[in-house]
């Protein structure tokens, strides 16, 4: 009782005197207003920590990604014309989300493995296309003349690239190259190669977006002013340059994690990448298609998408939200 | 008697004027042939009207921008060709005070992260560590130092103006360079700005170049005053001697045309220029005030000639100082 009573006061004394409110704290104030951008968050943070808390997760449910389950019963059942599916297709207490058919593994396990995979070759990638985005993106603007030539036609490069069609034909050279070195350990190479294969061909949009805006940022007295007391280049473009463009980059890296995560799945569904036994939502809905089995079970088939599509949503959503509350010009 | 603090020669600063194939067909004379010294503990004030190249002089002396040619010594050191090490050290003796208080900082960086951001990019040691020296800046140019985590968007013109200037003292500099520092400001703002300056001045002996088109702002700041037009100086002189007696024609018309709340001086002759300025990429020969000279109009065709050759150089760029004015001119 007496515990609680001090805390209130406690927490004044301890609030800061005067603390400015800085770019996301302005983004959150007019985040928290707006439903939409909640509920977008809330999918958002649930799904990352739905594939963070995986292990556990599947341990209280009991199961396995990995052990299957086809027993003489299960797959006569299952294929049995005219008969109804055996109830452990479906969600149960045994299984939360039904097994798969065919190998019979559980789903909810493969679900959420699927998510760490899914989401993990996504950030990467994103991660990836930010950095080289953003920082070539900078200096090609803020740097001008020769410099800017040369990334400016990089970028042109880039992206008159056929994008689905060369990833399609890196991403098999890139496993069989890495899969004979040492890094060749469970799944690490084909996460490795999407990432690679997405961050390389994801930044030249960001960084001709970044390009643009530092163009102007450059004509600011501030950066006047930085250079009349000696800033080095790359100190400028840290310090002064590249603060004032992370709110763009923010807001296309939102938007960006749902393409990869997309990305992800339809390569994975045309089988260049993650492959059987690692599950990926992409992985999954390759599985559901590659026997026909969605003709039969359908629910094997609408588990990844409904995860996939609520997650690339809420991604989205949650991009444009950020992005209109980032807008200075927008009202509080 | 010792070399001046800062001394001009003949600063020019030429932007070439690109045609097709990115020829240079031509070059904008923003500052043409300039010459000032100013001593140390003084302020020297540089007047003149939009597009007369006090900003572009001001740039160029903060080497933001190169002169074309010209030389500008800093106790008796050319600086013009400085780079690295010793152009960083050159920084730490001349800082900037810019116009815009809205653009001038940073808006994603903490006011405490600017002011301190000189000492830490010239990574200058400093006893008693980087916070409070920049509490003992903020505390000088009349902000609270507790407000250091703040952002610029939360503080009005005139306290950003006095960050920005905390922001210029941060070096210890010898000469401070003032563009327009209260002309985005209101009046009542601009003189306790202004005050702060002339405070700071006599506290720690340092200089001031003050750009300005405020006549009355320069009156109160400076001890010598410059006047220029397109490019060049018109008329240098002390500040009473130039306000109590104005002898260039140029002079004579722009504080006929500062506007007085006394009823009386109202009355008096007020001299307005016609035309426009004209191109600085293709000045008039001899002297550039020529062509909307008040007193132009009154001289003799061969007065009229000899204003078409040089004009002298020096403080007094004209060839008939106190000749008599025609009331208005080309309206």
């Amino acid at each position: 009782m007496t515990a609680t009573a001090s805390k209130p006061s406690e927490q004044a004394k301890a609030k800061p005197v005067a603390t400015g409110r800085s770019l996301l704290a302005t983004a959150w104030m007019r985040i928290r207003k707006s439903p939409v951008a909640m509920v977008s968050l809330a999918i958002v943070v649930g799904m990352v920590l739905f594939a963070i808390l995986a292990p556990v997760l599947v341990g209280i449910e009991g199961q396995d990604p990995n052990t299957t389950n086809t027993s003489p019963e299960v797959l006569d059942n299952f294929y049995t014309p005219g008969l109804p599916l055996p109830y452990y297709m479906y969600p149960s207490a045994e299984h939360w989300l039904g097994v798969e058919p065919g190998l019979g593994r559980d789903l909810f396990a493969r679900l959420a493995y699927g998510a760490q995979v899914s989401l993990i070759i996504a950030l990467l990638s994103t991660l990836v296309s930010v950095v080289l985005g953003t920082v070539l993106g900078a200096a090609a603007g803020y740097f001008g003349g020769k410099i800017d030539m040369v990334i400016s036609r990089i970028m042109d490069l880039f992206l008159a690239f056929p994008h689905l069609l060369l990833v399609l034909s890196i991403a098999p050279i890139l496993q069989s190259r890495l899969s004979g070195t040492a890094l060749a350990r469970g799944s690490f190479v084909p996460i490795a190669s999407l990432v690679i294969v997405l961050g390389f061909f994801g930044w030249a949009y960001l960084a001709r977006v970044v390009r643009g805006q530092v163009l102007s940022i450059r004509e600011q007295e501030y950066i006047d002013a930085a250079k009349s007391f000696g800033t080095k280049n790359w100190s400028m473009i840290i310090k002064q340059v590249i603060p004032n463009v992370t709110g763009v980059v923010l807001v296309y890296a939102t938007m960006m994690i749902p393409t990869n995560i997309t990305a992800e799945a339809a390569l994975s569904f045309l089988g260049v990448g993650v492959k059987d036994p690692t599950p990926s939502w992409g992985q999954m809905l390759n599985a559901a298609q590659a026997g026909n089995w969605y003709l039969q079970d359908p629910w094997f088939l609408a588990v990844p998408s409904i995860a996939l599509i609520l997650t690339v949503l809420a991604f989205n959503l949650l991009g444009d939200a950020l992005r209109d509350a980032l807008d200075p010009k927008s009202s509080r | 008697m010792s070399a001046p603090l800062l001394e001009v020669t003949n600063l020019t600063k030429h932007f070439p004027i690109k045609g097709s194939m990115g020829r240079t067909v031509g070059a904008v004379k923003a500052v043409d042939g300039v010459s000032f010294t100013l001593e140390k503990g003084t302020t020297l004030g540089l007047v003149g009207e939009s597009g007369c190249g006090k900003s572009t002089t001001g740039k160029v002396l903060m080497r933001l921008l190169d002169p074309t040619s010209g030389s500008i010594k800093l106790d008796g050191e050319d600086i013009t060709g400085l780079k690295g090490k010793q152009l960083d050290g050159f920084r730490r003796r001349v800082q900037m005070v810019f116009q815009n208080p809205a653009s001038s900082l940073n808006p994603r960086q903490s006011i405490g992260a600017a002011i301190a951001s000189p000492l830490v990019e010239q990574r200058i040691k400093v006893p008693g560590g980087i916070k409070a020296k920049v509490a003992d800046l903020m505390d000088r140019v009349g902000l609270r130092p507790e407000h250091a985590n703040r952002f610029p968007h939360e503080f009005s013109g005139g306290q950003r103006q006095r960050i920005g200037i905390a922001r210029a003292l941060a070096l210890d500099p010898d000469v401070v360079i003032c563009d327009e520092p209260v002309s985005a400001l209101d009046v009542s703002v601009q003189a306790q700005v202004v005050n702060l300056l002339k405070d700071i001045q006599a506290d720690t002996g340092v200089s001031y170049i003050f750009i300005a088109h405020d006549l009355a702002v320069v009156k109160h700041m400076a001890d010598d005053v410059a006047v220029m037009y397109l490019g060049k100086i018109m008329e240098q002189a002390n500040k009473r001697e130039l306000f109590e007696n104005p002898r260039h024609p140029y002079t004579r018309a722009l504080l006929s045309a500062v506007p007085s709340v006394d009823l009386d001086a109202a009355l008096t002759e007020r001299i307005r220029l016609g035309g426009d300025l004209p191109s600085p990429s293709n000045p008039p020969s001899g002297c550039v005030f020529r062509t909307r000279c008040p007193a132009y109009e009154l001289l003799d065709e061969a007065g009229k000639q000899r204003c078409s050759t040089e004009v002298p150089a020096g403080a007094m760029a004209c060839h008939f100082p106190n000749a008599p004015l025609a009331a208005t001119v080309g309206a």
